[in-house]
């Protein structure tokens, strides 16, 4: 599945869209150095940490998208940041498990 | 490639809006360069969590990278506290890290283990009250 087709179900508020990328997995962690190291090239990222670093730990591990749950979002700055990254970050009211597993069961 | 690249940065203490910019732009450097994606990711990873490092512990300061056609060399420099037990740092889930910052996602112990564990080499010269000296290798190839 590619960061487009999971946009194309209107599951989730886009904050920002970024590169296409296809969606190698799904990944849940909110420590960041955590996510970094473990998080694979090409996996939805999904958290509820929404800051500018939780963009840099994106952009350096290659998530294909960032994906908030609980409905958490970005300040406007990060949102620019994440535009000016290219990184798709998207929104979702619902808890990290049920977001995680909704992306999981489209793979 | 032929020659040696190099890169300086002056890391802000304190900031972290601006933390893992320089990490990022190495990364991006490289991969224009056509340097593995293995070797990018370690690049990016240990070089992030000294940068981070650097931001949350020592108010700053600054890194220096080499890139040759072997290896790429990060020396990253401070003048803040040293590291008072280097053993207890590198292990798993130590963390000296303030509340404030465990806040970000930051804290988790794993910045010293990352560092070694996504590098070739790892040197860490520190002194307590003077700084800390840490120099990443990461082998091209």
């Amino acid at each position: 599945m590619t960061v487009g087709e999971l946009l194309s179900g209107n599951d989730y508020i886009v904050i920002s869209k970024g590169k296409e990328a296809t969606i190698t997995g799904v990944y849940c962690c909110d420590l960041l150095s955590i996510a970094m190291s473990h998080m694979e090239s090409g996996m939805a990222w999904v958290t509820v940490m929404a800051n500018r670093n939780t963009l840099a730990v994106a952009q350096l591990a290659d998530a294909g998208c960032v994906i908030l749950a609980e409905g958490v979002t970005l300040d406007e700055e990060s949102v620019r940041k994440a535009q000016e990254e290219n990184i798709t970050v998207l929104a979702s009211e619902k808890p990290i498990f049920e977001t995680a597993l909704a992306i999981y069961e489209k793979l | 490639m032929t020659g040696k690249i190099h890169l300086n940065y002056v890391i802000p203490g304190d900031d972290f809006t601006r933390a893992g910019e320089a990490s990022g732009e190495v990364k991006k450097k490289l991969k224009q360069m056509g340097v593995s994606p293995e070797a990018v990711r370690k690049v990016a990873i240990s070089m992030y969590e000294g940068e981070i490092n650097m931001v949350i512990h020592a108010n700053g300061g600054t890194i220096d990278v080499d890139i040759s056609t072997t290896d790429i060399t990060i020396v990253l420099k401070d003048n803040g506290p040293g590291i008072k037990d280097v053993a207890l740092a590198m292990q798993a889930g130590y963390s000296t890290a303030p509340d404030k910052v465990r806040a970000l996602g930051f804290g988790a112990g794993m910045g010293l283990p990352n560092m070694k564990k996504y590098s070739d080499n790892l040197i860490i010269d520190t002194k307590l009250g003077y700084g800390t000296t840490v120099t990443i290798v990461v082998k091209i190839g």
